[in-house]
């Protein structure tokens, strides 16, 4: 269960931007989470609201955005979804995806005051 | 909606004009594991400088990882120089199992985390000062899951699977297999006890990752060690050329 330090690196950053950025709340979090990123989305939810309590994203709302696993096939060279990374390529049936998409694990934006 | 903030207030006027509104977005773009690769880039420039082989060793509990570390160290304590970092939850029974044969060992305790990160190899490497073209082995947290997306900085990711357990854990733990360089088959001297079909662990391996090598051993026995040893001689003369392709998953470049 890694969600729970994930989370501690999100507010990490959002703590490290508030001086930059010039703000001092933060009412959402938009994540980018790859299909592929071996993320459980409910688990980082769990975990966002009892990292953030206490801090300048205390209740802040979680936004994840969800990106699909994309690969490129390097025998047929077609683009194609994936959903698991030992998917065989779904138009010739290669095993040789290289995944260009869906590793992400990124925070995008904050909705901030 | 309100222009500024998208709160959906644009009805509220003040002095006809539209509520003065302090929320707006901001521009992040991090990527979260951005931290922990900066530790582990650092650590990799570390270990670079002083030409030291570093092993990452990842394995469930009981696979036989530190049965293998322990045998290695005999093994190479005459012509290599080396140290040890252990991971595990509780207990310092590794480190002391370790510090038996005279190598120097660190006993990481992560408490509740499931994983070692950089930051703390990068305190280890503090304490344990390794020596110039040595070799350092991690033993990370018995744990085929979250170790798999945490850098440390390694030259190469071992990961380790015994003949006790199920040939198809490369397709149920796909993230560790396909970030592994290496994996060791070990315990290869109960085969003929255990339903265990090499093969197909093999091309379930390779169908997560098909460039991981593998290596096929007895920790306890001694059998197929040569091979290993092998390995790690290899990767030693190649140390410095293939880094950075290698032990970069992350894409930093070293």
């Amino acid at each position: 269960m890694h969600e729970i330090s994930l989370c501690q690196s999100v507010l990490k950053i959002i703590e490290q931007q508030a001086a930059e950025q010039n703000y001092s709340r933060v009412k959402t979090v938009f994540l980018e989470v790859g299909r592929l990123a071996a993320v459980e989305p409910e688990a980082l939810r769990f975990g966002f609201d009892a990292v953030m309590k206490g801090s300048i994203a205390d209740g802040a709302r979680l936004e994840i955005i969800d990106v699909i696993g994309q690969a490129i096939c390097l025998q047929c060279k077609t683009r194609v979804e994936v959903k698991q990374r030992f998917d065989a390529c779904p138009k010739c049936g290669a095993v040789a995806l290289l995944i260009e998409q869906g590793e992400e694990l990124r925070i995008k934006e904050l909705e901030v005051e | 909606m309100c222009l500024d903030c998208g709160c959906g207030s644009d009805q509220i006027k003040i002095d006809n004009e539209s509520h003065a509104c302090a929320s707006r977005r901001v521009n992040i773009e991090i990527d979260i594991l951005a931290a922990n690769n900066n530790y582990a880039a650092a650590n990799r420039r570390f270990l670079a400088e002083k030409n030291i082989l570093c092993l990452n060793l990842l394995s469930s509990p009981g696979s036989g990882k530190t049965t293998l570390l322990t045998r290695t160290i005999t093994d190479l304590k005459n012509t290599h120089a080396m140290t040890v970092i252990e991971g595990d939850q509780q207990t310092s029974n590794d480190a002391e199992r370790i510090r038996a044969t005279g190598v120097q060992a660190i006993q990481i305790n992560t408490g509740k985390g499931c994983h070692l990160d950089a930051h703390m190899i990068a305190h280890a490497l503090q304490k344990l000062q390794p020596h110039d073209d040595s070799l350092l082995f991690i033993e990370n947290v018995g744990n085929l899951v979250c170790p798999a997306g945490f850098d440390l900085g390694e030259s190469y990711k071992v990961v380790i699977l015994s003949v006790t357990e199920g040939e198809d854990k490369p397709l149920k733990y796909p993230d560790m297999f396909h970030a592994a360089n290496v994996m060791i088959i070990n315990k290869i001297d109960l085969l003929p006890y255990v339903e265990f079909d090499l093969d197909r662990c093999i091309e379930y391996a390779r169908r997560v990752n098909p460039d991981i090598e593998v290596i096929q051993l007895s920790a306890s026995k001694g059998e197929g060690l040569a091979q290993w040893y092998d390995w790690i001689e290899l990767r030693r003369d190649h140390l410095g050329k293939s880094i950075g392709a290698h032990g970069a998953p992350y894409g930093e470049s070293v």
